[in-house]
């Protein structure tokens, strides 16, 4: 370290990282992130990258971002601005700048600031030059050049050589938070692993990056993130989409029924579909079907076979799936249905967040046809959720629609891993082998569920189909009597799942003058938000919803001891227009946000501050 | 549960008859059809328990309830995949699909090609009547250019599917034609497409007697059939005719027929059925042929045995299961980079 940096202890830190596709920024900022989870810290991190694959280098529409933020404390959100900016180029740095915080810290690749850079940018004049960054930290490092004579002696070409520019700036952060680089080296083992060439080249560069900025002493101050201090245990840095099939494969496993995912891939849920094809040394099967609709059929034949059967997808895809929902609905079959919600509607934001499938999880179907609703809040508890809808699907025998989204799926935070022995059993309505009074829609007397008989089993045979079925015998029937009494036992059905999931709870006091009301990925943000303002000895409370359909029974309890409630959501309302419907006598007002982005926490603050003001 | 246990059992027709009403008309080609199933499954030694049939929807797509095995009646066009879910989750069933020229070729076209793409061991019955019956009498994808019916009152302008061009086009390994009203022709080809491994799709020239009446009748006609169908047979010399002595040469790369004993041709000339032939070049010429040149042909066409999709997947997930240090979900959550904070 230099000797005359001066080193400030922070609470916590946000560090962004941008570049074209292709500089390995996403690759930079993982390394960043499980350095920080190994020293100790609690992380939250949010990729943010462009739909196209390779758009044109140097333009804004090419610019793809890896935003992590640490801390001593517990973090739940990947944090609205950043206190160090990366920019490998202009358009990086453009697009970027409304998202870092006064005085920041901005480390740019000063050989790609030039004007054909600016001009691809769409900068008309020079931002070095302009005054636009006074007031700013700006590093001005000449990445470019000086990885290239780094790698000099592997004889690597242009390319390969440029890919390990990465390094050089994960050298600079490791010198400006004061990391072991040991560490940073480690993770360069295992990624190339049996690729020494490259090993040692990406650990060069590393070094070289280290040693420029502990030596050109531009950075006068250098930064300390202690450990987190409540967290303790083993823990694992995790995706929602990898928590998500995890929580698939631990269902499978704790019921004994096997695995089977149908799904077609879409952004931002295909990581599901390979992270389970590639666990089939668990037993996992996948099939990746011509379509949704072949997926999530596929999906429902192997239910009918016994199989604790999912399927995986994004808003198109389910409003694709909607017709065999109704299918799974009528049959009374165990299936999960993920659906990890993008910008809408049709192509829509395709890498982009939103929470704009609610109404459509809920309603989309022909006839009255519910299934159960859920919704996971952080990327790591999509495991949990994801087990329970699993759970719920097997033991009460109906498709339940699990909500993510963009946000929770590319997103990662540290998690504490759990023994998968501790998780709740789950309960297989299994029929004996001849049992002579079974009937395909018997029901268990208490939950209303039919029972799992499995083709191969004797003296089961049975028929499911989409005709409407005679109640008990399962015989096609179109009496229209027996069609008001099965309507009314699949509603009932679902809607005593309400008996078997946890109440809602108040994070703050049930008698505040503001209930903040969210439900699924917004969870991280609105946390952080009421929890500022807690601490400020503002008077707000908060109520995150899960389990959505049906709501848990104490949500009138929860909703009555408040002034104001005010429901947050990436829509237009849709939650607070559900929860309306339920719960009338209770006025709510709303904060919404449609711009593919999550809340940031400063403009909540704001809006809450608002609402109280007007009490 | 092994393949050869499933082999146990000793069944007869009346095992698989429902006691339900059959909901057919009268003089639905469907009814022999189902009496011809009911006849076969027997042959196939597999236990009911293990057999389970799957259909769309459509006038044929009622089969499952007429059927005494597991089944499922799902959605239009979707047969094809949920059949694939049940046999990929659980192989050892004997799956069987019933559907009609609608469900499988226009609605499910996709899921037709992709299933024979796969080649997943199911059996799939289409009944090709050339109509849409339970919406009563509208064109099909195999309608034939120019028919009236309720929504083409000038004549259709599309061109029909052939199924067997389909299928050859999506590399299905077994291709079969058959006539509802030839029980014993249908019986010998249904337990053929049941012992083939990979999807096996038989044709049935499907009468429909309310919408599509005698649409097949020049190919199926008493007193044509002989002189307009070939019945094909695997090691057999293509053969046909009120005399058995029409036959099929090959001539500049087209079928021809000829008359053994006539312009010189002999037995030597006539081509000899082969179903197992890798290339599928005369298997799709025999699939397309067309009257009046030549015979409609019938019986099994294709039968190449390749890589089935769900013994490939069960063998990847055996191998994986072997090379593995990961073996349940606890050494899972703990594999990769962990971090222990105390």
């Amino acid at each position: 370290m230099a000797k005359n940096a001066k080193v400030i202890e922070l609470d916590e830190v946000v560090v962004k990282f941008a570049g074209d596709s292709g500089d390995g920024m996403q690759l930079t900022g993982s390394q960043f992130s499980d350095t920080s989870a190994f020293i100790g810290n609690d992380l939250s991190t949010f990729p943010d990258y462009p739909s196209e694959i390779r758009a044109p280098g140097g333009t804004i529409a090419g610019v793809s971002g890896f935003q992590v933020h640490i801390g001593q404390k517990e973090v739940h959100s990947p944090g609205d601005q950043a206190d160090v900016l990366v920019a490998m180029n202009p358009a990086a740095l453009k697009a970027n700048m409304r998202w870092i915080k006064d005085g920041a810290t901005i480390i740019i690749d000063i050989d790609n600031f030039d004007n054909k850079h600016y001009k691809k940018a769409g900068y008309v004049e020079d931002p070095l030059g302009d005054g636009s960054l006074e007031g700013y930290n700006v590093v001005k490092a000449p990445i470019t050049h000086l990885t290239r004579s780094t790698v000099k002696e592997f004889g690597l070409d242009i390319k390969t050589a440029d890919k390990t520019k990465n390094q050089f700036v994960a050298g600079l952060l490791y010198w400006l938070f004061n990391r072991d680089i040991k560490i940073g080296e480690n993770f360069l083992k295992r990624k190339f692993k049996n690729k020494q060439m490259l090993v040692d080249a990406n650990i060069k560069v590393l070094r070289e990056g280290y040693n420029y900025a502990e030596t050109i002493e531009a950075m006068t101050t250098t930064f300390m993130v202690n450990p987190a201090k409540k967290k303790k245990g083993l823990f694992r840095n995790i995706t929602g989409n990898q928590a998500t099939a995890w929580g698939l494969i631990a269902a499978s496993e704790r019921s004994g029924r096997p695995l089977f995912l149908g799904s077609y891939p879409i952004t931002p849920a295909t990581e599901i579909l390979q992270e389970l094809a590639s666990r089939k040394h668990l037993g996992v099967k996948t099939f990746q079907a011509e379509d949704e609709i072949a997926g999530i059929s596929a999906a429902i034949g192997a239910s009918y076979a016994g199989h604790l059967a999912a399927t995986s997808t994004s808003g198109p895809g389910l409003a694709l799936k909607g017709e065999s929902i109704g299918l799974a609905v009528m049959t009374e079959l165990p299936l999960v249905i993920i659906n990890v919600q993008r910008g809408g509607p049709s192509t829509g934001l395709p890498t982009k967040t939103e929470q704009a499938d609610l109404m459509q999880a809920l309603y989309g179907r022909s006839g009255e046809s519910p299934v159960v609703v859920m919704a996971a809040s952080t990327p790591a508890d999509c495991f949990h959720y994801t087990y329970m809808a699993a759970k719920i699907a097997i033991e009460h025998m109906t498709p339940v629609i699990l909500l993510t989204d963009g946000y929770l799926a590319n997103g990662s935070e540290l998690w504490h891993i759990p023994d998968v022995n501790d998780l709740p059993d789950i309960k297989v309505p299994y029929v004996k082998e001849n049992d002579p009074d079974y009937k395909p829609y018997y029901r268990d007397p208490e939950s209303l569920a039919r029972f799992w008989a499995m083709p191969g089993q004797e003296g089961l045979r049975h028929k499911v189909g989409g005709l409407e079925k005679e109640d008990i015998s399962g015989d096609i029937s179109h009496d229209p009597l027996n069609h008001h009494v099965m309507v009314e036992l699949r509603e009932a059905k679902v809607e005593k799942v309400v008996d078997y999931i946890p109440e809602l709870e108040i994070l703050g006091k049930n008698d505040a003058d503001l209930l903040v009301i969210g439900w699924g990925g917004s969870y991280g943000t609105l946390l952080t938000a009421v929890e500022e303002l807690q601490e400020e000895g503002v008077s707000l409370s908060l109520a995150h919803f899960n389990y959505i359909r049906p709501l848990p029974k104490n949500t009138a309890d929860v909703l009555k001891g408040f002034k104001k409630r005010v429901v947050c959501e990436q829509n237009l309302g849709q939650f607070a227009d559900y929860i309306t419907m339920k719960h009338p006598q209770f006025e709510y007002q709303r904060f919404n946000k449609v711009q593919g982005l999550p809340f940031m926490i400063s403009e909540l603050k704001l809006k809450f501050k608002e609402l109280l003001e007007e009490i | 549960m092994s393949e050869e246990n499933l082999n146990i059992c000793e069944l007869t027709k009346q095992d698989f008859k429902v006691t339900n009403p059959v909901k057919w008309c009268a003089g639905c080609g469907g009814h022999s059809v189902l009496s011809t199933v009911q006849n076969a499954l027997p042959e196939t030694l597999v236990k009911k328990e293990n057999i389970v049939f799957v259909s769309g929807i459509g006038c044929s797509s009622r089969f499952p309830y007429y059927i005494n095995t597991y089944g499922v009646h799902g959605m239009h066009g979707r047969a094809a995949p949920i059949a694939s879910g049940i046999k990929v989750a659980n192989p050892n069933l004997s799956v069987w699909v019933v559907t009609g020229d609608g469900d499988m070729l226009a609605i499910g076209g996709n899921h037709f090609i992709h299933i024979l793409r796969r080649n997943i061991n199911v059996n799939i019955l289409l009944f090709n009547n050339k109509i849409y019956g339970l919406t009563k009498g509208q064109y099909s994808p195999t309608t034939p250019l120019g028919s009236v019916t309720k929504t083409s009152p000038e004549g259709t302008i599309e061109n029909p599917f052939k199924p067997g061009e389909l299928a050859m086009g999506a590399q299905g390994t077994f291709f079969a034609r058959v006539v509802d009203t030839e029980p014993k022709m249908m019986r010998e080809v249904f337990k053929k497409a049941a012992e083939h491994k990979g999807t096996s799709t038989v044709e049935i020239l499907q009468n429909c007697i309310i919408f599509a009446n005698e649409v097949h009748k020049e190919i199926t006609g008493k007193e044509v059939r002989k002189e307009h169908q070939i019945y094909l047979k695997h090691g057999e010399p293509m053969l046909y005719g009120e005399n058995n002595d029409k036959g099929l040469i090959l001539v500049k790369g087209r079928l021809k027929s000829v008359t053994v004993g006539m312009d010189g041709y002999t037995m030597d000339d006539i081509l000899v059925h082969d179903v197992m032939d890798p290339d599928d070049t005369v298997h799709y010429m025999l699939a397309r042929m067309s009257l009046p040149e030549l015979p409609v042909a019938m019986g099994v066409i294709r039968a190449w045995e390749t890589g089935v999709f769900e013994s490939m997947l069960t063998d990847q997930v055996e191998h994986a299961k072997k090379n593995t240090k990961i073996t349940n979900v606890n050494e899972l959550l703990r594999s990769g980079n962990t971090f222990q904070v105390d």
